[in-house]
């Protein structure tokens, strides 16, 4: 019974992005049946669903990390996007200096994007963990600094990755009905989803958010544990980083991942998840990142004003988190605790006590 | 020893002055190094009043980022309302429906509406401040983008006067190659940016709003326990901010003198690091108010001299990162030698390591 409540109590927190989802789907059917229709060119599964998968697979990756890191240091990393540009272009470079480009060449610059990825983690890991600098603050020197970084090591130009695997990586590869970013981004889901059911990631990282001292003294080391969540973080970001460059064929170290992090952030709020760190819910932030990919492309169907676009999208989150704050929330705990008990008190006196269901409707209609 | 320290505890320097005095040092010594390296721009008086005439609005958006983030919050939208003051301002204008002062109270109005909305939705219905404010600044871009979205040029005779007003002061100036003397320049805006600052330094110092925002800021729970209203403060916060932005708004269009699509972006980053090097820190309740024109004008001569240096434009950004990485280290240094008692300025601390690990224990087990 209590595994079942616990159960319960992670659905629970799934039910704002569920419905938030299920929303939008509904109103893009209103504006089109065909919504949900799939077509099948040379091969390839196109539509409104996997292109939606598609365009959101760098977003759904970045807000893995970002859950990891708001879980535990209480703090967003805002540096995400510059992150993933300065590790893809290091990866552009060694794919571009190799004399050959094969299969092997793409994975050891894939391999050397993750581990620059990792560096650059560790340099925000650093001071948030050791020098106890706001996450926000200390990332904010990469933000500030990154795309400057990246600019120089593609040496001034946006190089084109023109060979190719790489344009397999971004599109599909022949034979497989599916483009190759959403199979990446399930495989990258599932490896991490393998990673939190097999080790003790998830306790330690929540025993941190929720109270670094009891941590502590219960004899998790919490610098240590956000350190971690910080190197995870700069993997996922080269990951996304390395789909980007791939879906787009160039390194465009100014617009790639652009502002990104605002979106990241947005998922994990979205998913349920206290921008204040303890519990998270990774599935959450990844109906999260997928709503928000629907939620734009929503607008672009429903002929919004690309110029007004940024102001729906700023109301829509403003509602969303109105409904979600807990103020709200126990509020409305409230009105349903008072339904019940007047509901209740109702069929106990049926009949029998006209004065008190007067009352009862009285106070019903007070509330409508 | 120990108990000796405590009984001393009334007069130690709070962390607020601390980090101010530092914040000072730190801008003197980079303002002697502009001098040093580059003495024939720096030395004219110009070039100080410079940062104040092009940046008056930067001023105004540090303060009152300054304020929310005394009381433990965050506004990111400062720089998106900014922009869309002044596009919404130059349009009043331009219609010629408005005159001078319609343009002010629109500033303000646009700043108040942003303010309240912000601080009703973080205070009241306690949600976060981040998100709240990135969907006000989403909200300003696209209002700002929905108005208008070619650079909107003011010609209101009125207004262009105002702009183009200065004050001159005679006995402060340069000679130039041609012997003639060029007196200081100062813009109104000096004058809007002095105000304020004055205002809301004596507000955060003696005013109860202040005094309470600052107990808020340290401490939630506690505030409560002490009879503050919390919520009202943080409400109040946004509100000031809010309206400052708004202010900020007017003075940038009276910088300017045109709107535009890129009006203020990044001023909510450029807030946040000008507040971090004046000693405000961003979790919120140390700081004094006066920092915020210190980081200020600590962020503008590093850039200054950056630019000054003929850095590449691409190292200036990795150059102001780096200095803000030191910044922040030597902040988190100095806080947390301080947390462990045992810091006296006098004294290198690593020389006295065994004595600091020591008082730690002490301190978590008391």
């Amino acid at each position: 019974m209590p595994k079942i409540k616990k159960h319960f109590d992670r659905f629970s927190q799934l039910v704002l992005p569920l419905s938030v989802l299920v929303l939008l789907l509904i109103i893009n059917l209103f504006k089109g049946a065909d919504y949900f229709k799939i077509t099948m060119i040379n091969g390839v599964l196109y539509g409104n669903i996997p292109n939606i998968l598609f365009g959101a697979s760098e977003l759904v990756i970045l807000s893995i990390g970002m859950t990891l890191v708001t879980a535990a240091a209480r703090g967003q990393d805002i540096s995400i996007g510059e992150l993933g540009a300065i590790s893809s272009a290091i990866f552009v470079q060694y794919v571009l200096n190799a004399s050959e480009v094969t299969i092997w060449t793409i994975l050891v610059g894939f391999l050397i994007s993750c581990v620059a990825g990792i560096v650059l983690g560790a340099f925000n890991g650093i001071l948030v963990s050791f020098f106890n600098v706001q996450p926000m603050v200390a990332t904010l020197i990469l933000f500030l600094g990154g795309r400057s970084i990246a600019f120089i090591i593609d040496g001034k130009v946006s190089p084109i990755l023109a060979n190719p695997i790489s344009n397999q990586i971004g599109t599909v590869i022949p034979g497989i009905p599916i483009q190759t970013p959403i199979i990446l981004t399930a495989v990258f889901i599932a490896i991490f989803a393998i990673i939190l059911k097999t080790t003790n990631l998830r306790l330690y990282v929540e025993a941190v958010g929720i109270n670094p001292n009891a941590a502590r003294l219960n004899g998790i080391n919490p610098k240590k544990v956000i350190f971690l969540t910080f190197l995870i973080m700069g993997v996922c970001s080269a990951v996304a980083g390395f789909i980007a460059v791939n879906k787009a064929g160039r390194h465009d170290s100014v617009n790639l991942l652009k502002f990104i992090m605002m979106d990241a952030i947005l998922a994990v709020a979205l998913g349920g998840n206290s921008l204040a760190g303890g519990k998270f819910s990774i599935t959450g932030s990844i109906i999260g990142a997928y709503t928000i990919e629907v939620l734009n492309r929503t607008l672009l169907r429903l002929e919004v004003n690309p110029e007004a676009i940024k102001a729906f999208k700023a109301v829509f989150i403003i509602i969303l988190m109105v409904i979600a704050s807990p103020v709200v929330r126990a509020y409305a705990a409230k009105l349903l605790d008072k339904m019940k008990t007047i509901s209740g008190s109702m069929r106990q006196t049926k009949g029998l006590n006209k004065a008190v269901v007067s009352m009862a409707d009285s106070s019903v209609q007070k509330e409508e | 020893m120990r108990l000796l320290n405590r009984s001393n505890s009334k007069t130690r320097l709070s962390n607020s002055t601390l980090l101010f005095i530092i914040a000072g040092i730190i801008f003197l010594v980079m303002y002697g190094i502009a001098l040093i390296s580059f003495p024939v721009s720096f030395r004219q008086f110009q070039t100080f009043f410079d940062f104040f005439n092009l940046n008056a609005a930067l001023f105004i958006v540090t303060l009152g980022m300054c304020i929310v983030m005394i009381g433990g919050g965050i506004d990111i939208s400062v720089g998106a309302v900014c922009g869309l003051v002044t596009m919404a301002c130059a349009m009043l204008l331009q219609s010629g429906a408005g005159n001078i002062w319609a343009a002010l109270f629109l500033a303000l109005g646009i700043g108040l509406a942003f303010g309240l909305m912000h601080g009703f939705l973080i205070a009241y219905l306690e949600i976060q401040p981040f998100i709240i404010t990135l969907a006000g600044m989403f909200l300003a871009q696209g209002l700002l983008t929905t108005i208008h979205k070619e650079p909107l040029n003011v010609t209101n005779p009125a207004f262009v006067a105002l702009r183009r007003y200065t004050i001159e002061i005679p006995w402060l100036g340069t000679t130039n190659r041609l012997g003639v003397f060029i007196p200081c320049e100062i813009k109104p805006s000096v004058f809007i940016v002095v105000a304020l600052v004055i205002l809301y330094a004596v507000m955060m110092k003696w005013s109860r709003f202040g005094r309470n925002l600052y107990a808020v800021g340290g401490n939630r729970q506690s505030a409560r326990m002490l009879g503050i209203n919390v919520k009202k403060t943080i409400f109040l916060s946004y509100v000031l901010c809010g309206l400052t932005a708004g202010i900020a708004g007017f003075v940038f269009l009276m910088t300017t003198g045109a709107g535009n699509i890129g009006n203020g972006s990044l001023y909510e980053i450029k807030a946040i690091a000008a507040n971090v090097m004046g000693g405000i820190m961003l979790s919120g309740g140390v700081g004094n108010l006066l920092g915020a024109p210190i980081g200020t004008l600590t962020l503008l001569t590093i850039n200054e001299l950056i630019r000054a240096a003929g850095v590449q434009s691409n190292l200036q950004a990795i150059v102001s990162g780096l200095l803000l990485y030191l910044f922040i280290v030597l902040q988190s240094i100095i806080m947390a030698l301080r947390d462990r008692k045992g810091f006296k300025l006098t004294l290198p601390s690593w020389l006295r390591l065994q004595q600091l690990r020591d008082g730690k224990n002490a301190d978590t087990l008391k």
